[in-house]
């Protein structure tokens, strides 16, 4: 299988067509942006904070299928873990694709994102949603 | 021997060497020729020493050599060697322009002439000095061809326009500004001209006179020459009263404790050890393209341009491409591919060996008005072949087949 083939698959290609949790939450406790300065790729995270955990999320945004189905695959997962857990997520998800890490079971579709991990040039797409993550959990 | 495109590219280790690479991005960077290596390398082997420091033969003759170069880019720009001055690129040379001259006759209301092709070099210094100013940004629009809407000259220039600064060749349309027209028109309201040559210098013949400008401004990595050297070019009459940049060694005549007096220039704007071997190197690039000609380079970058629109028009409809039609464009092809993302163009096209730029190319103001966050870009350059251009096209294709479900 070819480094593209490995990548772009069909799990990508639903989330790039049909991005889940896009649009704005109502009533958001943290709204958080992200850019990728160097292409031009950005979103707009938003949460909604309930007793430690992560209620709804929602963002919006404009980037490549590998940006924008990163976005999409992390605002389903993270909704109802508490800040922590996200933030363990957002470790195992950059262990990853950055330093090429065995994908952790807790990723679930996202660990079709593991080949980005091989084209250096995508790594940043990928993490794009991820670092508004935990910018919006900064304490 | 006669220059083949086969020879000019055995001059070019790197694209010599690398058979299997379809390297299309010199707009951003361009390869090497041996000549530029080897001048770069034997400077430091042979002859290297601190320039303008006295006594010694060694720094007389690093000296005779590094303002050897600076003769050599006079002549390649058709100007004299004291209206030279070496810069690191032309983003240094935009800024140096914008602060030594925009600082000192800027006032509030002011007005600074831009257009809407600009690269952000040469956006961003005028922000910043606007800012200090109370000066304020207008643009000239572009078109939905790529061209500048000169129609909107008349209402533009104002009597409150104290600076014209544009493009000569954009880095994402390819269009050729006509410079010489705008110059002309920008003089008639007073207002001093700036060009941003950054693409045109190397891919074009540049007789600075005949422009009309007053300050030129380019890049030595993008001409064959190395990293680290450009060149902003002055008028003499304008750069007898310009007050210096940046202020230091080697651009004083007399320093006291509180004050100090400058050079005359082109010393008075390079302050500092200034990049030697890179503009000696820069110099061996200049000598190396006007050996080739650079009508012919231009030629060459104009028939791959009209291959590859004839291609991409006839065989990938999907395809869409930015920047006018005709003889005013270079050899640049910015497109997108469907509702496709840049970069996953881009990714696919580079697992086929071809390279090609992702983004907004440093000109988001332009990217907003054509309505795309980003656009892949191919670029040619003196080394490219109609072979890589069919290679180019080619993968295109593979890259459209293997997204066929995403479109
Ligand atoms: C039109 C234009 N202006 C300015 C620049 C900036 O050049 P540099 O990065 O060498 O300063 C570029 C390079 O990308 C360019 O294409």
């Amino acid at each position: 299988m070819s480094l593209l083939e490995e990548l772009y698959k069909e799990i990508l290609l639903r989330h790039y067509k049909r991005p889940l949790n896009f649009g704005v939450l109502e009533n958001p406790t943290v709204r958080q942006p992200g850019v990728n300065p160097s292409c031009g790729d950005s979103l707009e995270l938003e949460l909604r904070l309930e007793d430690g955990r992560i209620a709804e999320a929602a963002w919006k945004g404009q980037g490549c299928a590998i940006s924008m189905a990163s976005a999409s695959l992390m605002s389903e997962l993270i909704k109802g873990q508490t800040l922590p857990q996200a933030l363990e997520l957002a470790r195992k998800f950059k262990a990853m694709v950055v330093e090429g890490a065995e994908p952790a079971p807790e990723l679930g579709d996202l660990r079709a994102l593991a080949g980005v991990h091989k084209l250096h040039a995508r790594v940043k797409c990928a993490t794009l949603a991820w670092n508004a993550l935990e910018e919006a959990l900064k304490p | 021997m006669p220059l083949t495109l086969e020879s000019i590219r055995q001059d070019f280790p790197l694209i010599a060497g690398r058979p299997d690479l379809v390297y299309l991005d010199s707009t951003a960077s361009s390869q090497k020729p041996q000549a530029v290596i080897e001048a770069m390398s034997r400077f430091y082997r042979e002859s290297y020493a601190n320039v303008h420091r006295g006594a010694y033969s060694l720094s007389l003759a690093a000296t005779d050599a590094y303002e050897q170069a600076r003769h050599t880019l006079a002549r390649f720009i058709g100007a004299e060697p004291e209206e030279v001055i070496f810069v690191r690129n032309t983003t240094e040379a935009l800024n140096l322009v914008a602060y030594a001259w925009g600082l000192h006759n800027l006032r509030e209301d002011d007005e600074i002439l831009l257009t809407e092709m600009e690269h952000h070099a040469n956006l961003v210094p005028w922000h910043l000095v606007a800012r200090r100013t109370g000066a304020r940004i207008k643009a000239i629009p572009v078109t939905p061809e790529g061209r500048l809407e000169l129609a909107a000259l008349d209402e533009l220039l104002t009597e409150r326009v104290r600076v014209v600064s544009l493009v000569h060749m954009s880095n994402v349309l390819g269009t050729v500004n006509p410079v010489v027209e705008v110059a002309r028109r920008a003089k008639a309201v007073g207002a001093l001209v700036v060009v941003d040559g950054a693409q045109s210098a190397p891919h074009l013949p540049v007789d600075v006179k005949a422009l009309g400008a007053d300050f030129f401004a380019f890049s030595g990595h993008k001409m064959c020459g190395p990293t680290g050297a450009g060149v902003l070019w002055g008028r003499a009459e304008v750069l007898q009263d310009l007050p210096p940049f940046l202020g230091g060694g080697d651009m004083i005549l007399e320093v006291h404790l509180d004050r100090s007096t400058y050079a005359k220039p082109p010393q008075r704007f390079e302050a500092g050890t200034p990049p030697i071997a890179e503009a000696i190197a820069l110099g061996a690039a200049a000598e190396y393209l006007m050996g080739v000609g650079m009508e012919r380079v231009w030629q060459h970058d104009r028939a791959l341009l009209e291959h590859c629109l004839a291609r991409l028009d006839a065989e990938l409809p999907e395809v869409r491409t930015f920047g006018p039609r005709g003889e005013d464009r270079g050899g640049v092809v910015a497109f997108s591919l469907g509702d496709l993302h840049a970069h996953d163009v881009a990714c696919a096209l580079d697992q086929h060996g071809i390279a090609v730029r992702a983004g907004h190319h440093c000109a988001q103001p332009l990217h907003r008005k054509l309505g795309l966050a980003s656009t892949a870009r191919a670029s040619f350059y003196l080394y490219t072949t109609f072979e890589e251009v069919d290679r180019f096209v080619e993968g295109l294709k593979q890259v459209r087949e293997f997204f066929k479900d995403w479109l």
